[in-house]
C-alpha cells in the first residue's frame, strides 16, 4: 500500500501496544467463561474466581486489602470517582469545602475540581509547581486547612513526566488527617506502588497504560475513607461502582500488571539508559531546544522538549510523515493547539509552550529506533525552522 | 512521471469535491496525505463555520480512513484572521466590498497550507476546486476555466503565480459536479451534507453587517443619501452596512425603485439612483496579477467576471496610470463593486485579473 511506512512508535504516554500475555489471558472470557460474577450457577462462579483472582493481584501489587480495590472504566473515571466520591462525602460528613490540586494534574482531575467549584461549593486551591514541574509537599503542608475535603496530587506528570514526592505529601496528609488522592496512570508500568509505604488513601490506574486493554482501571480506596458512591445500581464493588464488572478486561489488566511487574527492573534500566541519551543528543545537537520537566526525577520512558520557532501540531504531522509516531503535550489535547496549561505552569513562555514534542519509550524501543529519530528530529526541525 | 513516487497533500474540508480530488489522485498511483485547515471562527460560532465545523473535520477524517491516507490538521487561526477577516473588516471600512475568499486563497491555501505541504515533502497542492491547469508550448502553466462552465471556479483562482501552479493540482477540472457525485458513491466516500451557500465561512450564515457590527473597531458614521445629481433623500446609517446594487432597506421613499449607485468616501454619502444609473461601463482594476507573469498585448479583447457569479462581459482591457489597467464594457453592466475581483479571459484561458478600485462611467 502507497501510504503504509514503517512506523516507529514512540508515543507511549499516550497509549501501549497489549502484552501478548494480557491478550490470552482475556479470550476465555469472551467466549466459554462468559458468566455474570453475580450469577449463583458455574458459570458465575468461575467468572467470579477470575474476578477475584485479578482483584488479588491488583491488591499484592498496590500492597492493600483486596476490599480496596473498586474496578473502574479506566484512569479518568477512576480520577473522576475519587475527588467526586470522596469530596462529596467529606462535604456531607463534616462541611468540608476546600479541594487542593496541582497545576500540573491530568484534565480527569482538574475538569473535575473545577466541577467541584462551579457546581457543588467547593473552593479548588492550585498548588504552583518549580520550573521543573514538581510540588513541593512544604507548599501542600501549608496549605491544608482543617476544611480540605481532599488532596490529589499526580504521581508522575503525562506531559513533562516529572515525578512528585508522592511519600512525603503522604506523610503530610496522613498527619493532617486529609484524605490523599494520587493519579498514578502513567507511574504505574515503572514506580512502586506501595499505597501504605507511600500514604496514599486514593490511586487511579489505568490498564492501556501499562500495555493492557483500553476502557479498564482501578480506583484504590483505603478503608474508612470518607466515599459515595456515583454509579448506583446491582451493589458491585462493595456498592462504590455498581455495573456488572467487565471480566474479560479485568483479567487482561492483571496479566497486564504481572507482566509490567516481571520486566520493571530490566525496562528502568534499559529505557532510562534510552531515555537519557535522547535528551542529551536532542539537546546537544539541535539548537534552542529545552527540556521540559525534571532532568532526573522523571518516568524512565519519558523525554519532552520545546523547541523555538517550531509548531508542534506540525513538527508531530511531519515527524508522523517520516515515520515516527510522537506527540505534542499530551493526547487527549489533539485539535487544540492553545498551549498546554501545564507548560505554562512552568513558567514557560507561550511562543515556547506552542513547540513542545514529547517522545514516550516503551518495551519495543530500540537503540535503532532512536537513531533514526533524532536524525530525523534535526532535519525536521531545521526544515520547520527555515 | 512516475506519480508512485511523488507525494500530493490534499486540501480536504469534508465536502464532496476535495474528497473525490483526494480519491482519484490515489487511485492514479500518488502517495496522498489530506491536510484540512482549522480556519478562524468567532468564539461560539465554530459549529456553523461552513469551511470547518468539528462535523466536517470528523467527515474528513472519515474520508481519509476509507482512502487510507494519513490526515493532519493544520491550525491556521492566527494567519486566518491576520490576513482574511481583518482585510474584510478594513476593506468595508475604507468603504469598499472586499472578497476575503480570494485572500484565503493567496495567503492560507497557497500561503500557509502550500508551505506545510512543501514541508511534509510534497511535490503538489491539490485542492477540489473546479478549474483546470495546462502547461503550453512555450513552458507557461495557463490556468483554465473548468469543463464544467457551471462550476468554474477559476475566479477565485485568478492570484495565482506560475510558482504556485507548477505545484498545484486540480483533479476536478475535467469533471462535472454530477460526475463528481457519482465519483464519490463509486469510491463510497462519506461526505458531509452541507448547503453550498456561497456565503463567507466565517459569518456562520449570519448577515455580514452584525458581523461588522461587533467588530469595527468603531462604528461608521452616518450620512447623508444622495441621488446623482447630489439632491438630499435621508440619513444613512453608515456606509459599510450597505452593498452596491442593494433596494431594500434604504429608508428613503422616492416613489420609484432606487438603488445604491456608488459610495462616495471622502463626503461619507451614499450615492443612490435608478436601475439603468447602477449600470457602469468603465472602471479601474488595481493590483493585477497576470496568470502568465505578463500583460498580453494591450489594448486586448477580453471577457471579464466582476463577481464570482457574474456572465462573462465581452470587454477591451487598456493599460491605466500606476500599474492599473482600464477595463471598457461592450454593454453596461450593472452594481460594478470596488474591492470585488475584476478577472479576465480570453476563451476559457483564465488571463489573471485585479480588484476593481474605481468605477469610471
Amino acid at each position: 500500500m502507497a501510504n503504509k511506512v514503517n512506523q516507529v512508535y514512540l508515543d507511549y504516554a499516550a497509549t501501549t501496544p497489549m502484552a501478548e500475555e494480557a491478550f490470552e489471558a482475556m479470550l476465555p472470557y469472551f467466549r466459554e467463561e462468559f458468566g455474570n460474577p453475580s450469577s449463583l450457577h458455574r458459570f458465575g462462579q468461575r467468572a467470579e474466581a477470575a474476578l477475584e483472582e485479578a482483584r488479588e493481584t491488583v491488591a499484592r501489587h498496590l500492597n492493600c486489602d483486596v476490599e480496596e480495590v473498586i474496578f473502574t472504566s479506566g484512569g479518568t473515571e477512576s480520577d473522576n470517582l475519587a475527588l467526586r466520591g470522596c469530596a462529596l462525602a467529606r462535604q456531607r460528613q463534616n462541611g468540608a469545602n476546600h479541594i487542593l490540586i496541582s497545576a500540573v494534574e491530568h484534565h480527569a482531575v482538574s475538569h473535575t475540581a473545577e466541577q467541584l467549584a462551579h457546581h457543588f461549593g467547593f473552593e479548588v486551591e492550585t498548588l504552583p509547581v518549580d520550573s521543573q514541574g514538581m510540588v513541593s509537599p512544604e507548599e501542600v503542608r501549608k496549605r491544608i486547612r482543617p476544611e480540605t475535603a481532599l488532596v490529589s496530587i499526580i504521581y508522575a506528570n503525562n506531559e513533562i513526566g516529572t515525578i512528585n514526592r508522592i511519600d512525603e505529601i503522604g506523610k503530610i496528609c496522613r498527619e493532617e488527617g486529609i484524605p490523599f488522592h494520587t493519579d498514578a496512570v502513567q507511574a504505574t508500568a515503572y514506580l512502586p506502588l506501595d499505597v501504605n509505604r507511600l500514604n496514599i488513601d486514593l490511586l487511579s490506574l489505568g490498564a492501556h497504560k501499562f500495555y493492557g486493554p483500553k476502557g479498564i482501571g482501578v480506583l484504590y480506596l483505603r478503608k474508612d475513607t470518607p466515599f459515595i458512591s456515583l454509579q448506583t445500581g446491582g451493589g458491585q464493588e462493595w456498592g462504590r461502582r455498581s455495573g456488572t464488572p467487565n471480566v474479560p478486561y479485568i483479567v487482561g489488566m492483571s496479566a497486564a500488571l504481572k507482566f509490567v511487574k516481571a520486566h520493571q527492573d530490566l525496562w528502568k534500566n534499559t529505557l532510562v539508559r534510552l531515555r537519557d541519551r535522547l535528551i542529551e543528543e536532542v539537546l546537544a545537537e539541535i539548537p534552542n531546544s529545552q527540556l521540559t520537566g525534571h532532568r532526573t526525577q522523571r518516568l524512565p520512558n519519558h523525554a519532552s522538549f520545546v523547541f523555538e520557532g517550531v509548531e508542534s501540531q506540525r513538527l508531530v504531522a511531519l515527524l508522523d510523515n517520516e515515520g515516527f509516531a510522537c506527540s505534542s503535550a499530551s493526547a487527549c489535547k489533539t485539535g487544540n493547539p492553545s498551549p498546554s496549561a501545564v507548560l505554562l505552569a512552568l513558567g514557560l513562555p507561550r511562543e515556547l509552550a506552542m513547540g513542545s514534542l514529547r517522545v514516550t519509550l516503551g518495551k519495543d524501543t530500540s537503540e535503532e529506533d532512536l537513531d533514526g529519530f533524532i536524525r530525523c528530529l534535526k532535519s525536521v526541525i531545521a526544515r520547520l525552522r527555515r | 512521471m512516475n506519480p508512485s513516487s511523488k507525494i500530493v497533500v490534499v486540501g480536504m474540508s469534508g465536502g464532496v469535491d476535495s474528497s473525490v480530488a483526494a480519491a482519484l489522485l490515489k487511485e492514479e498511483g500518488y502517495r496522498v496525505i489530506g491536510v484540512m485547515m482549522n480556519l478562524w471562527s468567532e468564539s461560539g460560532k465554530e459549529n456553523a463555520n461552513r469551511c470547518c465545523t468539528p462535523d466536517s473535520m470528523r467527515v474528513a477524517k472519515r474520508v481519509a480512513a476509507v482512502l487510507d491516507i494519513p490526515f493532519y490538521t493544520l491550525d491556521v487561526r492566527e494567519q486566518f484572521y491576520n490576513r482574511v477577516v481583518s482585510f474584510f473588516i478594513e476593506g468595508y471600512q475604507q468603504g469598499i466590498t472586499p472578497n476575503p475568499c480570494i485572500q484565503c486563497n493567496r495567503y492560507i491555501r497557497w500561503g500557509a497550507l502550500l508551505d506545510f505541504a512543501l514541508s511534509l515533502g510534497a511535490a503538489y497542492l491539490a485542492t477540489g476546486h473546479y478549474a483546470r491547469k495546462v502547461l503550453d508550448e512555450h513552458g507557461k502553466y495557463q490556468l483554465l476555466r473548468a469543463k464544467d462552465q457551471k462550476k468554474d471556479q477559476s475566479y477565485v483562482l485568478h492570484l495565482l503565480t506560475q510558482a504556485d501552479l507548477a505545484r498545484t493540482l486540480f483533479p476536478l477540472g475535467e469533471l462535472t459536479k454530477e460526475e463528481v457525485r457519482q465519483l464519490a458513491i463509486k469510491f463510497r466516500l462519506p461526505v458531509a451534507h452541507r448547503n453550498e451557500s456561497q456565503d463567507l465561512c466565517f459569518l456562520a450564515g449570519e448577515d455580514y453587517r452584525d458581523f461588522l457590527r461587533r467588530h469595527l473597531e468603531e462604528l461608521p458614521p452616518p450620512g447623508p443619501i444622495l441621488d446623482t445629481q447630489g439632491n438630499y433623500l435621508g440619513q444613512h446609517g453608515g456606509l459599510p452596512f450597505y452593498t452596491i446594487g442593494q433596494r431594500k432597506g434604504l429608508g428613503i421613499s422616492t416613489g420609484k425603485p432606487t438603488y445604491v449607485v456608488s459610495k462616495d468616501v471622502a463626503r461619507q454619502a451614499l450615492i443612490v439612483g435608478s436601475k439603468e444609473e447602477t449600470r457602469k461601463s468603465a472602471f479601474i482594476v488595481a493590483r493585477v496579477n497576470w496568470i502568465s507573469g505578463f500583460p498580453p498585448p494591450l489594448p486586448a479583447e477580453a471577457t471579464v467576471k466582476v463577481r464570482y457569479l457574474s456572465p462573462l462581459l465581452p470587454a477591451r482591457i487598456h493599460p491605466a496610470e500606476n500599474d492599473c489597467y482600464q477595463v471598457t464594457l461592450a454593454e453596461p453592466y450593472s452594481d460594478i463593486t470596488p474591492g470585488q475581483a475584476a478577472v479576465f479571459y480570453q476563451g476559457e484561458l483564465c488571463l489573471g485579473g485585479g480588484t476593481i478600485h474605481r468605477v469610471l462611467s
